[in-house]
């Protein structure tokens, strides 16, 4: 049967039909729904962790015991989960192990763009990479078959592109699950000390002998031979988009993006009189390509950064060729993303605004408020790094600092990696106040559970983690809980910690607008009253979807040089804008 | 369509149109239909209010999901500035299906930018068949204003030569049974549009 399905879909689907039935992953864009597809299945056991390296660990552990394991994150995830992968390749994984990264070229919803292609090199352990969705489930199963024939684990590599674009997929038989848990014990394999960790580093180099004889024969490394005057060194979906402007010219498609297969590149090189090499990102293929002594062209014309399309690579290629461009010469008003209505982070940002600190932000729907008019964050590397940063900006600053240092951090990603550095500036006794923007879910991604929400990812009932016992097991004393919509709570709760020495922490606790369990009913839209509006504009500073400017309705005896208007389609009556206006024309 | 012709439609809007919706109906049809088909979009922050664009790539065999810039055939969009955010990627006589309804972006909210006022006529001077409507208001007379994304599938299939019941077994298997008559009648309209 034929169907169409994402990339993600299809890299479930593959994972299920190989017979694989257990996974732990943390969410993120572009890798989210494989998890959450995978769920769907079956018999199959699959988990939300609370962070990437957990997840690892737990596949790991899954493993062990013989079973067929996936660990599944996007690209920045990995750098969470990069210890214990740079062991486990040592140790080996007795059942199977498939380590999933979604790499986001052109940062479409990330902090950075790094190339987890590097990874498999670094840490010695073979990466596939499909080009797209149709491709994709049975490069899953290749996957799990190569981490069972050399007991490694494996990096399967998906980008944005194939994550989240659609192609037909044939569907098909799943595998009988094999049951082969149990016990093994092997600890001169599995407890790396020193002394065992030198014998199985020997054991990785072997492998990797082995992996290398392989590849050679490996059958998604593909030869197309056509026009003999140029040849293509690609993989992934770079390949579609080459194909795409040039499917006359000859190809080498790598399905295996680490090890290469010298031989063959050696024989596709004596088989055409130019190459390039077509990579999104860094010179991966290339460098190890020209290390081989054969000349390529590869970054001296195509670009390091951002995702590609056809016409990126044709016009690499036909230096000559005219880009296409808009007749359309106006400038057209962006539509950046923003807090959606009746967002409780909205509130937040309002009243710690007004306090002109610095403020330490993390990763989540809250990092947009960064954008004007709420200008909330000053600073963001990566998940959990607000606490850590409030934490050393407050020690540096000293007396400067005082009252002045804020690190802001959501439910999912405090528990995801804010824990350690909270426990870190209660023992060191920071003078920051932390904010935990408590909305019960894992909004960004789409509402993934968590420890704090009461539910798994197979929808049972968990124990839910109590935040404010936890915080105050780590030391911490000041704690308050306020409601982030209620501005005069929030307001005095932030003034008072501020004041505070010592380190404190306020949970700004209200359920995400869009949260289906919300015990927030919703209210009637909210309308402003025409005779009582100033036009102070004081309510367009919260940036709410529903409110908009209407210029040119006057009024006798007032300056007034228009009003303020609210979609009532759009308004969820959460009420922020009529605390926030001095005139109470809002009701 | 010669062997190796590959189309490609373009939809354009803004998040929460149902866009997603309509082209994931669309690569069915076309599937039934007989053809290879693949689509693009990226999904995460454009969730929240952004600008949603969707590609889709018909054909006897298609490589890429994205079109390259210069060569979509159609562009239908839901939200009239739209329509003028991607004519880089536009042959130049692609046809284009506008829904006229506006969906103000922050700073023409704020009263900091202007909302273009010539898109329909700039863009019956620079390209093919240009048909706009207001998709929501034929919703609503078909029943709900959440069927204005049916309504414009209905107007790019006169665009498609794929047989109309083919379209109208694909919509009827997309929603749920007390929805299909609504959905039926909001593809009609657009088909009349």
């Amino acid at each position: 049967m034929k169907v169409l399905m994402s990339g993600n879909e299809a890299v479930a689907r593959g994972a299920f039909e190989a017979g694989v039935r257990f996974a732990a992953a943390y969410p993120g864009t572009p890798s989210t729904e494989i998890l959450e597809e995978f769920s769907k299945y079956e018999g199959v056991y699959a988990q939300w962790s609370t962070n990437e390296k957990v997840a690892v660990e737990v596949a790991i552990g899954a493993a062990l015991a013989g079973e067929k394991a996936m660990a599944v994150m996007k690209h920045v995830g990995v750098n969470v989960a990069a210890d214990p992968i740079f062991t486990v390749s040592y140790t080996g994984t007795n059942g199977a192990l498939v380590i999933i990264s979604a790499d986001d070229p052109s940062l479409h919803s990330s902090q950075n763009e790094q190339d987890n292609r590097n990874y498999a090199k670094f840490a010695k352990i073979p990466m596939l990479e499909p080009a797209d969705a149709s491709e994709a489930p049975k490069y899953i199963k290749l996957a799990f078959e190569l981490s069972e024939k050399f007991d490694t684990p494996v990096f399967l590599r998906l980008t944005t592109r194939v994550s989240h674009s659609k192609s037909v997929v044939t569907l098909e038989e799943p595998a009988k699950y094999n049951d082969k848990t149990g016990f093994i014990y092997d600890a001169e394999k599995y407890v790396m000390v020193p002394i065992n960790a030198r014998t199985r580093r020997l054991e990785v180099e072997n492998r990797q002998k082995a992996l290398k004889e392989f590849v050679e024969t490996f059958a998604e490394n593909k030869m197309e031979i056509g026009n003999p005057e140029i040849g293509i060194i690609t993989a992934g979906m770079p390949y579609n988009y080459a194909k795409e402007v040039f499917p006359d010219y000859s190809y080498l498609k790598l399905g295996m993006v680490y090890p290469l297969p010298e031989k063959m590149i050696r024989d596709f090189a004596s088989r055409v009189k130019k190459i390039y090499v077509i990579e999104e990102m860094d010179p991966f293929l290339e460098e190890q390509i020209k290390a081989m002594g054969i000349q390529v062209i590869g970054k001296e014309i195509f670009p390091f950064t951002n995702e590609f399309d056809p016409g990126v690579i044709r016009n690499a290629i036909e230096k000559n060729s005219p880009e296409a461009v808009s007749p359309y010469k106006e400038s057209l008003a962006s539509r950046p993303p923003n807090l959606c209505p009746g967002c409780p982070h909205r509130g937040l940002f309002y009243a710690l605004k007004k306090e002109k600190a610095y403020v330490h932000g993390d990763i989540g729907c809250y990092t947009l408020s960064y954008m004007k008019p709420l200008e909330g964050l000053h600073s963001c590397i990566c998940m959990g790094a607000s606490i850590g940063m409030a934490h050393g900006m407050s020690k540096a600053l000293k007396e400067k600092g005082k009252g002045k240092v804020v690190g802001v951090i959501g439910d999912s990603t405090f528990l995801h990696s804010g824990i350690t550095p909270l426990l870190d500036m209660a023992y060191n006794n920071s003078d920051a106040l932390i904010i935990i923007l408590d909305n019960s879910t894992t909004a960004m991604t789409g509402m993934q559970e968590h420890p704090g929400t009461g539910y798994t990812l197979m929808k049972k009932e968990a124990k839910k983690v109590n935040l404010k016992d936890l915080i105050t097991s780590l030391g911490i004393d000041n704690i308050k809980i306020i409601d982030p919509i209620d501005q005069k709570a929030t307001r005095s709760a932030i003034k008072e910690e501020l004041a505070k020495d010592g380190p404190s922490v306020i949970i700004a606790q209200r359920p995400c607008a869009l949260f289906k369990r919300s015990n927030i009913k919703p209210k009637p839209a909210l309308k402003v009253d025409q005779d009582k509006c100033e036009g102070c504009k004081a309510c367009l500073e919260l940036n709410c979807p529903p409110i908009s400017w209407k210029s040119g309705v006057t009024k006798e005896g007032s300056k007034r040089k228009g009003i303020a208007v609210i979609d009532e389609t759009l308004c969820n009556g959460c009420g922020l804008c009529e605390q926030v206006c001095k005139f109470g024309a809002i009701s | 369509m010669s062997d190796n012709e590959v189309k490609s439609i373009l939809f354009a809007g803004v998040g929460g149109q149902g866009i997603l919706r309509a082209s994931d109906i669309i690569c069915e049809i076309i599937m039934e239909a007989g053809f290879d088909v693949k689509k693009s979009e990226v999904h995460g922050m454009a969730q929240r209010g952004g600008c949603v664009t969707s590609h889709v790539r018909y054909g006897k065999k298609v490589y890429s999901p994205l079109a390259e810039p210069g060569t979509v055939n159609t562009l239908i969009s839901f939200e009239k500035m739209e329509s003028l955010r991607y004519l880089n990627l536009l042959r130049k006589d692609a046809d284009v299906i506008v829904n006229t309804e506006e969906i103000y972006p922050p700073a023409v909210n704020l009263g900091v930018a202007s909302y273009p006022d010539d898109v329909i006529s700039f863009l019956k001077g620079n390209y093919g068949k240009v048909i706009s409507f207001d998709a929501g208001e034929l919703a609503k007379k078909a029943g709900n204003i959440k069927t204005a994304n049916v309504v414009l599938l209905g107007a790019l299939s006169s665009h498609m030569s794929i047989d109309r019941s083919i379209w109208e077994s694909v919509i009827k298997k997309s929603f749920p049974e007390k929805l299909i008559k609504m959905n039926l009648e909001a593809f009609q309209m657009g088909i009349n549009a």
